[in-house]
């Protein structure tokens, strides 16, 4: 029994349901008894075994055919029961019999109807996670440390709201890819990877579709994800990007990553995954921290600042800016960012300073030798911080600076 | 995604509105109460915002460490301090502006009269334990 293989074909399995006219939400349901059926049946080791008669076909030979058959039927079993058996079995005589799987992949169109603009983006991601990545109810609540109950909740309301939307209607790319992303930012809980999961989901993307901003997306995810082992300390303590043992990245996604953002840059159609790819890539490249290329990172974070115009992207800049040309620099450029925020922040009841707007002044006044105001500013940050990690880390700075003016 | 905790205190919050004791309500209103918390909480179970909730006992004790095998416990810190935790409901939603949204509405609980208590709930987001990929 090999569980990626299984998560693997969900999608397809998925769309030949609903091609051959399920209900997406009865689909779904069926698709997954038919994994746990597989789980239960399915030989365990690599040689045919007899108890594999659950499905007409062989699971070894045939594994995608095996679950299209076993999931088709749960669906009529499940279907027959209720108000619309007459339909459904008129629908049954109609179809082909379920012999081999079409060679025909809906898997992009389930991507589509998964990140569909009607839904929360935590519904969308829930649903992403069942439907397409062929997770377990139980598995997506453990990553999102909610109850089963809640998570079995908030899948059925997303598949309610989706399940009179048409299945060959294009979608936007752009909400997959933010979908995608999300799962990426989720990192690691329970026994689900999510970054693992969203890199694995974005490569089947990548494989269904021809656009250079999932190229962008896939890249970005690779590139990051290469230095995670070498981003926390063994106490979970952030390690930061300048203090990194590069000896502890990933080269091989480091190569992959740069090997498929160079080959997406060349269809001149940028984007801004592509943009955050290329200056993860610039980080990537630098032997040790004092040769990162800060001048070109500069270049890219103003094409960034460009296609986004968030102010997140400038106060980034302003790092750069700050490695580039000097803290003095680097304090203007985040003065200008002041000045613009103050400007767009009209009629909000609630001040929304950009996050980590202070962790990056209290670094600049740090480089440029004011130490008080550094360490009052990282206490600040410290106390605005939305993750503990970051918190913390931000804590220890200032306590550093704090104790350094008392010697 | 992000959680909240949503506080009700038996003391330290600012005055409710419709301030009368529970003591003081019929068994009626105690109960249609107790029914709209627990409504509460089966629609965001629904909705898949739900998380946890608990009341608390409002007896307790405060226990620190005191030399070895003998913790000291004081009974009632509570005649001092000015801060009562009554229960909590921990909620995962997509904004900030859910989250206060759904402590109005929860703040809205009928008390005594049938009436809401305009009860003051403290909304406090979660930290998050794992770092996003921002360096």
């Amino acid at each position: 029994m090999n569980e990626a293989l299984l998560r693997s074909l969900t999608p397809s399995v998925l769309g030949i349901l609903v091609r051959r006219g399920a209900d997406f939400a009865a689909a779904e349901d069926a698709v997954q008894d038919a994994l746990v059926e597989a789980v239960r049946v399915w030989p365990t080791g690599p040689t045919p075994s007899s108890r594999s008669g659950s499905g007409g076909e062989d699971p070894i030979r045939d594994p995608k055919g095996w679950l299209v058959t076993v999931a088709w039927r749960k669906f009529l079993d499940a279907t027959r029961a209720d108000a619309a058996r007459r339909r459904r079995e008129d629908l049954v005589d109609e179809e082909p019999a379920p012999g081999p799987a079409p060679a025909v992949d809906d898997t992009l169109q389930l991507y589509f109807l998964c990140a569909h603009p009607s839904l929360t983006p935590s519904s969308a991601v829930a649903l992403t996670l069942r439907a397409v990545g062929g997770l377990t109810t139980r598995q997506i609540a453990q990553a999102y440390l909610v109850p089963e109950a809640t998570m079995a909740q908030r899948i059925s309301r997303a598949k309610r709201m989706v399940s009179g939307v048409r299945f060959d209607q294009p979608g936007d790319v752009a909400t997959v890819l933010r979908v995608l992303y999300l799962v990426f930012n989720e990192g690691y809980s329970g026994d689900v990877d999510l970054a693992a999961e969203a890199i694995r989901l974005t490569r089947q993307l990548a494989a269904a579709i021809d656009h250079p901003e999932v190229a962008g997306l896939l890249a970005l995810m690779l590139l990051h994800h290469a230095r995670r082992a070498a981003r926390t300390a063994p106490d979970g303590s952030l390690v930061p990007l300048a203090e990194q043992d590069r000896g502890r990245w990933d080269t091989e996604s480091i190569a992959e990553g740069v090997e498929i953002l160079q080959a997406a840059l060349a269809r001149d159609r940028l984007g801004e995954f592509q943009a955050q790819a290329a200056i993860a890539a610039l980080h990537a490249d630098a032997p040790t921290a004092e040769e990162t290329d800060w001048t070109q990172i500069v270049e890219w974070y103003d094409e960034l600042a460009r296609l986004t115009d968030s102010p997140v992207v400038r106060l980034n800049r302003a790092v750069a800016v700050g490695e580039a040309d000097g803290p003095r620099a680097g304090l203007a450029a985040l003065a200008s960012l002041d000045e613009s925020s103050a400007r767009s922040r009209t009629g909000t009841s609630r001040g929304c300073p950009v996050p980590r707007r202070a962790a990056v002044a209290a670094y600049l006044h740090e480089r440029d030798g004011d130490l008080a105001t550094a360490a009052r500013l990282y206490a600040e940050a410290a106390r605005e911080a939305t993750n503990l990690a970051e918190r913390d880390h931000l804590t220890r700075q200032a306590a550093r600076l704090n104790a350094r003016r008392r010697r | 995604m992000a959680k909240y905790l949503l506080l009700k205190h038996y003391r330290g919050a600012p005055a409710p509105v419709n301030d009368v004791p529970m003591d003081q309500w019929t068994p009626e209103e105690i109960s249609a109460h107790v029914q709209y918390m627990n409504d509460f909480a089966a629609r965001l179970e629904k909705t898949g915002e739900f998380v946890d909730g608990q009341a608390l006992a409002p007896e307790g004790m405060f226990v620190r460490y005191d030399g070895e095998g003998r913790p000291p416990v004081t009974d009632g810190p509570f005649a001092e301090t000015k801060d009562l935790i009554a229960g909590w409901m921990v909620i995962d939603v997509d904004s900030y502006e859910r989250a206060v949204e759904l402590a109005g509405e929860l703040s809205a609980a009928p008390g005594a009269g049938g009436k809401p208590i305009h009860e003051w709930l403290e909304v406090r987001p979660f930290l998050a334990a794992h770092p996003t990929v921002t360096e």
